[in-house]
């Protein structure tokens, strides 16, 4: 059972709903980390000393110790194999494949084809009217899917009554979804549910994107 | 594929699909053996009552194992890492393993989504068929663009050494599909290229190719 030895270091966007998933996991973890900002719009992520970390430019970066991981499914994985004191998955091997199910809804069906890049695309080739539609859209077609996958298996939370990466994946997704692309949250009373349990967990307020070092004063 | 005693595990599957080749492809090089059923996404097939229990996001692979259902085939290769580990598809290091995750969410968050079918339908009809071919090749090469400098000091025979693992499994298909359906040049991605010859002498792959399914349409 590791001991926080390094003092963990995550290169993070306020705004990245994929640093958000991370900024999570390390707070319900109880694990102590120094914030880096990447300034994205910036182009921070371009600088030498980030391309060495990560050549893609991509945050969430963890760094501990010698080892640097991107990518928030790979970040994650690692934290729960080296940290595995407050376990972010159920020990039930079908749960925690509902639990990866259910994040890579998130990972690969929503926020892929919502994030800023594409959006820009569909703004520039479709026209500016088009981004919200666009948006809409596909956040809907992914929390359907997440309605009728969790409905028959939720619990307090995602999976059950424990926190666990399914939750980890979700509530910066709700939190993203629901402000900014009038996502009709009606639709989904399960995750409006969860969205409500996510908000008074002080390990999701903590992380989320207002509340970060590099978020611009309101 | 030969069966030494009756599979219990069955791979619902669709030729084509790239998602339901990484899991074929992962099932040969743990030499597990499977009962094949095709869904013909098609005709709809993924929209049946049926298949709707068992996934109802209608999306291909779906594996059963006895009781368990998983769908989504990073869940699926999860699970196969967890409960098969004979000839394990990922590497003890934590670096090391940390990376083959990464390339694996690479491939099924930043490229397959948003060159998949349904994206693309959808896209057509807002820019267009020559726009929509345009958008799927620029991610494409995106992505490969990533990959290729991710992995550029780290490629031995196979993707992170000399040994396959699931970077290799999630990059197979996806090159196979840029050579094949969007004609990518690959002499621009000389790593992702020597990868791709390494993998394609295998027996193992050329057995999961889609044209060697039972549903393959000639």
């Amino acid at each position: 059972m590791a001991q926080q030895q390094n003092k963990l270091k995550l290169y993070s966007y306020w705004r990245s709903s994929c640093s958000c998933r991370i900024r999570m996991a390390l707070n319900l973890k109880s694990l102590e980390y120094q914030y880096i900002p990447v300034n994205l719009l910036k182009g921070e992520q371009f600088s030498p000393e980030f391309q060495k970390l990560n050549p893609i430019g991509y945050v969430p970066v963890l760094v501990d110790g010698d080892v640097v991981i991107s990518d928030s499914f790979a970040i994650f994985m690692y934290l729960e194999e080296k940290y595995p004191q407050i376990p972010l998955f159920p020990s039930d091997i079908a749960k925690k494949a509902l639990n990866i199910q259910a994040a890579n809804i998130v990972c690969s069906s929503i926020q892929p084809l919502q994030n800023a890049t594409v959006l820009k695309y569909i703004e520039a080739k479709v026209g500016p009217d088009e981004r919200i539609p666009w948006a809409k859209f596909h956040i809907e077609k992914g929390f359907e899917a997440l309605e009728k996958l969790l409905k028959d298996r939720a619990g307090r939370y995602a999976t059950g009554d424990e926190v666990s990466m399914a939750d980890v994946f979700l509530a910066p997704q709700l939190h993203y979804g629901t402000k900014r692309f009038n996502v009709d949250m009606a639709k989904f009373p399960l995750l409006t549910r969860l969205n409500g349990a996510y908000s008074e967990l002080s390990e999701f307020r903590k992380a989320m994107p207002e509340n970060q070092p590099d978020a611009p004063l309101a | 594929m030969a069966a030494k005693d009756d599979p219990k595990l069955v791979l619902y599957s669709y030729w084509q699909s790239s998602c339901s080749w990484r899991v074929r492809l992962a099932l040969n090089l743990k030499g597990i053996s499977y009962e094949y059923k095709a869904v013909n996404l098609l005709k709809g097939e993924q929209f049946t009552p049926e298949f709707e229990k068992l996934n109802p996001l209608h999306f291909v692979p779906v594996l059963v194992d006895g009781d368990v259902v998983i769908s989504d085939s990073y869940a699926i290769l999860m699970y196969l890492e967890e409960k098969y580990p004979q000839r394990p598809l990922l590497p003890s290091n934590p670096q090391h393993k940390a990376l083959n995750l990464q390339v694996a969410s690479i491939v099924s968050s930043s490229i397959q989504p948003l060159h998949m079918l349904s994206t693309l339908k959808y896209l057509e009809e807002k820019v267009g068929p020559q726009e929509q071919l345009l958008f799927a090749e620029t991610n494409v090469e995106k992505g490969f663009h990533a990959l290729e400098k991710l992995l550029k000091d780290i490629v031995g025979k196979y993707a992170t050494g000399d040994e396959v693992h699931m970077a290799d499994v999630f990059m197979a298909p996806q090159i196979a599909m840029a050579t094949k359906r969007f004609k990518i040049d690959m002499s621009k991605f000389p790593s992702l290229s020597r990868i791709y010859e390494s993998l394609k002498a295998l027996p193992e792959f050329l057995e999961s190719s889609p044209e060697e399914q039972p549903d393959a349409v000639m």
